[in-house]
């Protein structure tokens, strides 16, 4: 029996709400890295729905793209994060408020 | 000869080029003095021959023109750097080259270890180049182009001592100040030359002076052409109500003065609505208008003159008096005598200036006549020229200005009428008789200087030690003394030469000829009555000469006693008129002071800086309310977006469905 293609899209759609009120709530720079790559994969996870469903490998390819430039991502990203813990001695997201006025 | 015209504008400018970027560096006064005046030698050399070829041609083939390149070509405005080789503007030429090479032989004894040697002879040349453009020009913008140089280079010299006091505020004042009044004429000259292309469409001299014969142009054109024109007049030429200018320009150096505001650039607005001509003798409104003009500038100039104790204001003053004359001439459309007038002051006040320049050069710097007498003995040759000249401004026969002086009155008396006449005489008298006091107060009398204090050592230089000028001062002298006492004589008066005619009338008779025929004068005079009023202004000058030998030299104590008694009238001479501080009042003070208190304090300060600043300040102050939603905090600038995209999605979702 074919799993419907809901339960895919509903998991998905989740895991996004998951990553976006990760991004939004916590105070970690680390764990919102993890919030946001989360948030990617759920995207991932959609292309690759549709793709199985309509038989279309162009998706899936999307995913690939999508995958490496997650990973050049993460290492700028805790690159940056790693800089800014050597300046202030913190990756709280709350305590980095310079990009203001 | 004619065809090598160009370089007499040419020659002086590579001599500016010279003396204003090598003169600098190479120091030497005799290099810079030789090509300074070289220049405008070769230059004289070349008019003269232009002036024989053109003698040699038939009369109806004098005017030749000389086109160098074209230089403004703009729809039906067509304008060349073309010089008009005719009768006029080579007399002009002559005076100009040939006074102007005196000059500046003069000027290498006069300048003799100045600082800034190297710089008088560039302006000299440039100034000269700018007065050939002036009078070579044939048509009004290149006119114009030597008008304004004259006048730049005018304001260049009298400032050219910028370090030196003058009177109670500093040469470079006087400079602006006569920059400034000529803007003011030159302000009513462009109006008339847009008046003339408007009506011509040509600005291009034989066009227009053509066209205004054959075209049909209402009579209050050529008036208001006219007036524009003599506007531009007044303002070079000093006249009222734009002489002021004139007396302060007396800050220069003497050369310049006797150069500049003298002999050339003074007469450029005697030459330019002599030029006109015809123009003029279609508005016989704007002629009676120059000769009222100058009838009373010659004689208002005249009785400030009387007064007057600075050597060089009083030649100032006899300066703007005789242009009145030049002015009265050409309103009375008597246009080759008030050119004949140039020509002979050319000679004479010169002469004086250069004189008085000699005067001053010998009693270190001093200006006043009252510190001066008998220097005859000093200083032989300057006082035997002096003489001269002042003869031959008085009008005392046979010397050239009684030739060109006793014209202008006859045609002021047959032309205008008895009125103009009689001032006139009584500016004659007057003329006479200030002359006279300046020469004697000089020359004559008792020594009112601290004299021959210094021994033979000479170490103090607070004794004046009066002595004659050196070679390349006395020579120029000698030579101007020359042309003053003779060069009366290509003029002589048709009552005396008989057959031969007036020389100088028959040579300039072609240029004014349209205009003469226009005004059509009556000669209904006698020669008996010319011959009347000649000897009447004869015996009135050399009456106004001895009395003043009576006044200054044998009674001096008259002199003050008139001063005292008429207290009121002789300060008023003195004052000028308190012209000066009229225009200050009426003019200069509410400009200044409404520029201080309105323009500035109100209108910039208040109102432009008010809304500038006003904005400014609006704008700080709604921004710095907005930018508090800057927070800084990045998960709140992601809700910001978060809740967009929702917002979006939403409203997609809403309008699919």
């Amino acid at each position: 029996m074919q799993i419907p293609i809901e339960y895919y899209l509903i998991l998905s759609a989740f895991m996004f709400t998951v990553g976006i009120v990760g991004v939004l709530t916590r105070r970690n720079a680390i764990v919102v890295f993890m919030c946001i790559e989360l948030m990617l994969n759920s995207a991932n996870l959609t292309l690759i729905t549709y793709s199985s469903y309509l038989g279309d490998v162009a998706g899936q390819l999307f995913v690939f793209f999508v995958m490496s430039v997650a990973a050049a991502e993460a290492a700028v990203g805790l690159a940056i994060i790693i800089a800014i813990y050597r300046n202030k001695l913190t990756v709280n997201i709350d305590e980095i408020n310079i990009l203001k006025w | 000869m004619i065809d090598l015209i160009y370089l007499t504008v040419l020659l002086p400018l590579l001599g500016f080029l010279f003396n204003g970027l090598v003169g600098p560096k190479i120091k030497s006064e005799k290099i810079i003095g030789i090509v300074g005046s070289g220049a405008i030698g070769l230059s004289f050399i070349i008019v003269v021959g232009a002036f024989f070829e053109t003698l040699a041609l038939p009369v109806d083939q004098r005017l030749n023109i000389v086109t160098l390149f074209q230089w403004i070509a703009v729809a039906g405005l067509n304008i060349s750097f073309s010089y008009q080789v005719d009768q006029l503007s080579l007399v002009m030429s002559l005076i100009v080259t040939g006074v102007g090479f005196i000059i500046h032989v003069y000027s290498i004894g006069y300048m003799h270890g100045d600082k800034s040697f190297w710089r008088f002879f560039a302006y000299m040349n440039l100034f000269i180049f700018a007065m050939m453009n002036l009078v070579l020009a044939d048509n009004f913008l290149l006119l114009f182009l030597g008008w304004e140089g004259v006048g730049l280079c005018s304001y260049l010299l009298i400032g050219f001592w910028y370090d030196r006091k003058f009177e109670k505020s500093t040469t470079s004042a006087a400079g602006l100040k006569a920059f400034v009044v000529n803007r003011i004429g030159d302000f009513g000259f462009l109006l008339g030359m847009f008046l003339i292309y408007s009506t011509f469409g040509t600005l291009v001299f034989t066009d227009v002076f053509s066209r205004a014969v054959s075209f049909a142009v209402p009579e209050h054109i050529f008036v208001l052409i006219a007036i524009f024109l003599f506007i531009g007049a007044t303002g070079k030429s000093a006249q009222i109500p734009l002489l002021v200018w004139l007396p302060d320009a007396m800050a220069g150096p003497t050369p310049v003065s006797a150069l500049i505001h003298a002999a050339t650039m003074v007469t450029a607005g005697v030459y330019m609505v002599a030029r006109c001509s015809i123009i003029y003798a279609s508005a016989p409104a704007a002629m009676m208008v120059v000769a009222v003009i100058g009838v009373f500038t010659a004689f208002f100039a005249a009785t400030i003159g009387l007064v007057q104790n600075d050597i060089k204001k009083v030649l100032a003053y006899s300066t703007v008096s005789q242009l009145g004359y030049m002015f009265l001439a050409l309103g009375a459309g008597a246009f080759s005598a008030g050119i004949f007038h140039v020509m002979t002051h050319a000679f004479f006040k010169a002469l004086l200036f250069l004189g008085a320049g000699s005067v001053i050069h010998s009693m270190h710097e001093q200006q006043d006549i009252r510190h001066y007498g008998g220097l005859k003995k000093y200083m032989p040759l300057t006082y035997g020229t002096f003489l001269v000249a002042a003869v031959a401004i008085s009008g005392i026969p046979p010397l050239s200005g009684f030739f060109s002086k006793d014209e202008i009155l006859w045609y002021s008396f047959t032309n205008l009428g008895f009125v103009f006449w009689l001032i006139g005489l009584l500016t004659a008298i007057m003329t006479a008789f200030y002359m006279f006091r300046l020469y004697f107060m000089t020359f004559e009398g008792k020594e009112r200087f601290s004299a021959k204090g210094g021994s033979a050592s000479g170490g103090d230089s607070h004794k004046t030690n009066p002595h004659e000028s050196p070679k390349l001062m006395t020579i120029p002298l000698i030579v101007l003394a020359v042309l003053s006492a003779i060069g009366g004589f290509i003029g002589i008066p048709e009552i005396f030469s008989g057959d031969h005619g007036n020389l100088f009338h028959s040579w300039l008779a072609p240029v004014f000829k349209t205009a003469e025929m226009k005004l059509m004068h009556f000669g209904g005079h006698s020669h008996f009555e010319e011959l009347l009023l000649m000897i009447i202004s004869v015996v009135a000058a050399a009456g106004a000469i001895f009395y003043a030998r009576y006044v200054y030299l044998k009674k001096p104590e008259v002199a003050e006693k008139t001063a005292s008694r008429f207290k009121g009238a002789y300060n008023i001479l003195l004052n000028k008129y308190f012209l000066d501080e009229a225009y200050d009042a009426t003019v200069i003070n509410p400009i200044v002071k409404g520029s201080e208190n309105f323009l500035w304090k109100i209108a910039d300060n208040k109102l432009i800086d008010g809304l500038i600043n006003g904005l400014a300040k609006i704008v700080d102050k709604i921004s710095g309310s907005i930018k508090k939603i800057q927070t800084g905090i990045a998960q709140s600038y992601a809700l910001v977006m978060v809740l967009g995209i929702l917002i979006a999605l939403f409203w997609i979702i809403m309008s699919y469905s």
